[in-house]
């Protein structure tokens, strides 16, 4: 029990929110002037409707993170991220998720690329502090040879009883199939058919 | 004739055996990439209103330690500390607090309120220094050799049996002849 007792740290003031650590991160420039309608007067449910979602507007700022002002590296920066797995949320690329950790990392790789790393260094910075375990896309290597080769393995194994079963059948189809007709018999048969 | 029946229970008994074992693996706990290597270069004030902070000299003077990561957020390293303030007392081998994330004030006042057990704590307030550990969460605790190689890594709560069983031995190889034989 104890063993499994472990926490990825809170939500930074600046990243703000309540949101769950897991969530999907909503994409977007945060947005200054949420430009909506006021209330109408009379709407009561229309109104409060229209003030829930004002309230909901500066929603939009979690996890947007600063953008590098070029925007090739911008876009280099986000291929990259997408590609690196998130350590708190296992199953997101830090580009997705929500969690301070993957916000973390997402500065340190805007990080590199400014300082001009191509992006395999990028990466490789990752994976020299958190391991292959990182890469969406783990690289071919002894530990994961049976990762990458075992479908192909399995469909190998799968072809070649599939051939088997099909040589047998076709051996079994031989070995019922009656002998040849003798001489004698043909010259019967044809006597039949020509009747 | 016999494979017919053999061949199926054997791939059963395979696919029965690799899930049976999946059963038991902790996925949420990633092996550290930092094992066998050195330290991270790095230099940490303390947390407030402490002297001695976190450095990388400080972890390759010749003497084996302990480098625990720890937050005041943190609730399971609540669990886990009472295990360093017992440790601490028997002063057998430094541990070190790698404070992560954290505000000054209330990582001071957890010291204050639970017990200071750590020979050295260093801040890491935004947490760069934490990555270059490839922490991901916490409590996380490294076994650091004299020498500065990261031995061991273990993630989330240690147990007084955890000490008794794997670490403290493996920190006594250390101290004795620099090496060690045992596994994490």
């Amino acid at each position: 029990m104890l063993r499994r007792l472990f926490s990825s740290p809170p939500p930074s003031p600046d990243g703000g929110g309540r949101e769950g650590v897991c969530r999907r991160r909503r994409r977007g420039r945060p947005n200054p002037h949420p430009a909506l309608p006021r209330p109408s007067a009379g709407g009561g449910f229309k109104g409060a409707f229209l003030a829930l979602l004002l309230l909901a507007a500066p929603a939009f700022a979690i996890g947007v993170d600063e953008p590098l002002p070029d925007p090739a590296q911008e876009l280099r920066a986000r291929e990259i991220a997408k590609s690196l797995r998130c350590l708190v949320c296992q199953n997101q690329s830090i580009e997705d998720s929500n969690a301070p950790l993957a916000k973390d990392l997402r500065r340190i790789v805007r990080e590199r690329i400014e300082a001009g790393d191509s992006d395999a260094k990028v990466q490789d910075y990752v994976v020299a502090r958190y391991g292959d375990w990182v890469l969406l896309k783990p690289p071919f290597n002894a530990r994961t040879a049976a990762l990458w080769i075992g479908p192909f393995a399995l469909l190998g194994l799968a072809g070649i009883g599939v051939a088997v079963y099909y040589r047998r059948l076709a051996t079994a189809a031989k070995a019922e199939a009656p002998p040849p007709l003798t001489a004698e018999e043909r010259a019967r048969l044809d006597r039949l058919v020509s009747d | 004739m016999r494979l017919k029946v053999l061949l199926p229970l054997l791939v059963f008994a395979l696919i029965a055996g690799a899930l049976y074992a999946g059963l038991s693996l902790r996925p949420r706990d990633i092996p550290s990439a930092l094992i066998g290597k050195p330290v991270p270069a790095f230099e940490l004030p303390p947390v407030q209103g402490r002297n001695a902070g976190l450095s990388t000299a400080d972890l390759t003077k010749g003497e084996p330690s302990l480098v625990n990561v720890f937050a005041s957020w943190c609730a399971p390293c609540r669990i886990e500390h009472p295990v360093w303030v017992e440790l601490a007392k028997t002063k057998e081998v430094p541990i070190h607090g790698l404070n992560w994330k954290d505000q000054p004030q209330a990582a001071s006042r957890w010291l204050e309120t639970f017990g200071d057990p750590y020979t050295r704590t260093g801040a890491d307030i935004s947490g760069r220094v934490a990555i270059d550990w490839g922490v991901y969460g916490a409590p996380e605790t490294f076994v650091v050799a004299g020498d500065g190689t990261i031995m061991c890594k273990y993630i989330s709560v240690v147990t007084r049996e955890m000490l008794d069983e794997k670490i403290l031995p493996m920190l006594r190889d250390l101290k004795r002849t620099g090496k060690t034989s045992r596994s994490c």
